[in-house]
């Protein structure tokens, strides 16, 4: 058994590893042109103006960052556990680079087309936390095991609500497969029929990367770092290419899944370079949001992080199957699902609202800590 | 350094379970400063915190008890540095109760513009690091440097330096005002009003920061008090206490302005005081800029040596952390015989443990951040 590529045939297992290291090499460089972005536009939101003296404005600043982080000292606390602590960077960059086998780029642009291309994902992405833990306790550092702890805790609380959306949308277009996801949408991306389900998968995917307003595990400003804190050089420099890697990866399978990846809306027959447009444009929208949420919003307490994923999205999540379940058995018309889905996500803003507006509560805990406090006094 | 034995072997079930202690500052991006406290926390829960203090301590009474009059006021900027208009005001008071001087009119408004301005730009800085204490990535801070700048850019105009002014002087102060002051400060209060803005709308509104602060960090009215709280800290227990208006100084009586008292005292409105004191300011220093008429600004016969008969005085203003007294002696001669500063944020300080503890870690954070020290006043 052969399999084509380049026009030249291959052992299938050398294929994909040639496929494989294409796509490290290829997003290696684009993480780089990530992290650029991101200053560039981090700068923007904070009315600066970023990065500009490394190259023409400052495009070279990643190879500058990479170069530095390169030549620095990979340094090791004596108190370390050598292993766990050296093979952490290995146990969170890996995982999130092997997503990178089920992303439909274009058409026909993938390492491996599985049929389970969704739950592969899921599976692969969450053994990162492996990793993030490895990292906490290897270090022997306290800020990094509470960060290691909180890694794990907030992994495993968004990993549900995260399973379940894209579970509802793989419903909807009735295959776990990216690549017949991305084709059912060429008409209507799923976005329009789950706005539910995007909506939790963006607020998981954000809490799945640890970026704000749910960066509790690396917490600059409480925790200075989290598992990282210890870390240094080439090492730290894997942790933050897996941590670009994973938002790249998160992007592209959201687009594919709800936003319709390079299929909506202009359908499959155009030609090669509009998909890659098309595809680019859709993953570019969806970093930049968590970019934007980034600079705007503080971050979570962990209390608050584990109590909206198990009291609100995870019974909003539940509810999206159930109805989908219904619509799908039944036959209903598509409609009902926008109807539903645009009313369950009004009906989820008003909850999250009332919990971070909640203005009787925190009165309440008042008065109780008052009334503490004056027993005391 | 004190060995610390609380650690406690608390079971849960048949899980036996070990507080940790855990070590924030001196070097800690949270601390504001070279602050260190010790924390020991269940988890994510604080269940004792010993804040360690001295790191930056210079002894800058003592030294100012060698210096001459006029130069002791270096030494107060730099106690205060994020205030040092204030700082300087007490002390200047305090040296002129007593040596019994008038100060002129006109460099009283000048002063109060002054020291409503600099309580701006303090703020400003409080907004910006509180809000990156809550986690925002950089933006508050960013916002508020930039509001905070066009505020030193006027005070450099002013006084030829963009931190240590010394620009006051026992009797008045160094020098006038620049010939375009007025216009100046009203560009400054126009850019400092769409600042206050900004953070109205960038935290006070945010879901998320309502959500972490509000109800973290309680403390009630008499706990406050006992404690020697001050200022906004103070206030936002709804103790109505504010030195401009009990024990007006310069013009605060001549002028129409409110105080700003929260209700329940967490870190929420701590924060919410702050940000309403300096709408207050703007006020303020509106109505100064009307009375800034041209005239001397030192007395007429100053001697060029100050001396001071023998005598103590303790005088206290509002600083924008709150009550910031001089307590002097003189023996007679040129210099104080010895000078003691009540620092507001050390005595804001002590409530830490007491706001911290059955709190999250993170919590612990941005109490501390919402009780806005500097830790240069805290040492001095």
């Amino acid at each position: 058994m052969s399999v084509e590529l380049f026009g030249l045939s291959f052992n299938p297992w050398a294929d994909a590893a040639i496929r494989l290291q294409i796509i490290v090499g290829f997003m290696t460089v684009v993480v780089m042109g990530l992290i650029y972005a991101e200053r560039k536009i981090l700068a923007r939101f904070h009315q600066r103006i970023g990065p500009q003296r490394t190259g023409p404005k400052g495009t070279l600043q990643s190879v500058a960052d990479a170069v530095k982080l390169v030549g620095k000292e990979d340094l090791r606390p004596a108190a370390a556990d050598p292993w766990t602590f050296e093979l952490a960077p290995y146990f969170v960059f890996i995982p999130i680079f092997l997503g990178f086998v089920i992303v439909p780029w274009v058409q026909g642009w993938n390492v491996r087309i599985l049929e389970l291309g969704i739950l592969y994902f899921v599976a692969i992405s969450s053994i990162s936390i492996v990793g993030w833990l490895m990292a906490g306790w290897g270090s022997d550092n306290r800020y990094a095991i509470i960060g290691a702890l909180r890694a794990a805790a907030q992994g495993i609380s968004y990993e549900l609500p995260l399973v379940l959306a894209l579970l509802s949308a793989a419903m909807i277009a009735g295959s776990f497969q990216l690549d017949r996801i991305v084709e059912f949408q060429d008409t209507v991306p799923i976005l329009v029929w789950q706005p539910l389900g995007f909506f939790i998968f963006f607020v998981a995917a954000l809490a799945e990367l640890n970026r704000t307003p749910f960066d509790i595990p690396v917490g600059e400003s409480e925790i200075v770092g989290g598992p990282f804190v210890e870390y240094s050089g080439i090492r730290w420099s894997m942790f933050f290419l897996a941590e670009y890697a994973g938002m790249l990866i998160m992007a592209f399978v959201g687009s594919s899944v709800f936003l319709g990846g390079y299929a909506w809306p202009f359908g499959e027959e155009l030609g090669l370079p509009f998909q890659i447009l098309i595809s680019a444009a859709k993953g570019g929208l969806f970093i930049f949001l968590i970019f934007w949420v980034r600079a705007s919003v503080p971050r979570l307490r962990i209390d608050q992080l584990m109590g909206y994923s198990w009291k609100v999205l995870l019974p909003f999540s539940f509810l999206q199957i159930m109805i989908n379940g219904l619509v799908l058995v039944y036959d209903l018309p598509h409609v009902v699902l926008l109807v539903t889905g645009v009313a369950l996500l009004g009906a989820l803003f008003w909850v999250t609202d009332g919990i971070a507006r909640r203005p009787l509560q925190p009165r309440r805990k008042l008065a109780r800590v008052l009334a503490v406090q004056e027993s005391e006094g | 350094m004190v060995e610390i034995v609380t650690q406690s072997n608390v079971s849960a079930g048949d899980f036996e379970t070990q507080d940790l202690l855990l070590n924030v500052g001196p070097q800690h991006p949270s601390t504001h400063g070279v602050f260190r406290m010790v924390m020991t926390v269940d988890g994510e829960l604080v269940k004792d915190v010993i804040p360690y203090i001295g790191y930056l301590h210079r002894g800058a009474e003592k030294l100012c008890e060698t210096m001459d009059f006029r130069q002791g006021i270096g030494f107060m900027d730099r106690t205060e540095y994020l205030a040092a208009f204030n700082a300087e005001l007490s002390y200047v008071m305090a040296v002129e109760a007593l040596a019994d001087l008038e100060v002129p009119e006109r460099a009283q408004w000048i002063r109060m513009i002054l020291i409503e301005l600099n309580r701006l730009s303090s703020h400003f800085m409080f907004m910006g690091a509180f809000g990156v204490d809550t986690g925002v990535f950089g933006t508050p801070f960013i916002y508020a440097w930039r509001e905070r700048e066009t505020l030193i850019d006027l005070f450099e105009e002013v006084s030829g330096d963009r931190m240590m002014y010394a620009y006051f002087r026992p009797g008045g102060v160094a020098w006038d005002v620049p010939v375009n002051f007025v216009e100046r400060v009203n560009e400054v209060l126009q850019s400092a009003e769409q600042g206050i803005s900004d953070f109205d709308s960038l935290l006070t509104e945010n879901e998320i920061f309502v959500a972490r602060t509000h109800g973290v960090g309680a403390i009630s009215a008499e706990r406050a008090i006992a404690l020697g709280m001050s200022g906004p800290s103070l206030r936002a227990s709804g103790v109505d206490m504010d030195i401009r208006r009990d024990q007006p100084y310069l013009k605060y009586d001549q002028l129409d302005w409110d105080v700003v008292t929260g209700e329940y005292g967490d870190v929420f409105d701590r924060y919410y005081c702050r940000l309403l004191e300096m709408r207050e300011s703007v006020k303020i220093i509106r109505q100064c800029l009307d009375h800034l008429k041209a005239g001397p600004i030192l007395p007429e016969k100053m001697p060029r040596m100050l001396r001071t008969p023998p005598g103590e005085v303790y005088v206290r203003t509002e600083a924008p952390r709150g009550e910031y007294g001089v307590y002097m002696v003189s023996r007679g001669g040129n210099r104080p015989h010895r000078l003691k500063v009540r620092s507001s944020c050390l005595s804001n300080l002590q409530a830490l443990t007491e706001l911290t503890v059955g709190q999250y870690v993170a919590d612990a954070i941005i109490i501390l951040g919402s009780i806005d020290i500097v830790l240069s006043e805290v040492d001095r």
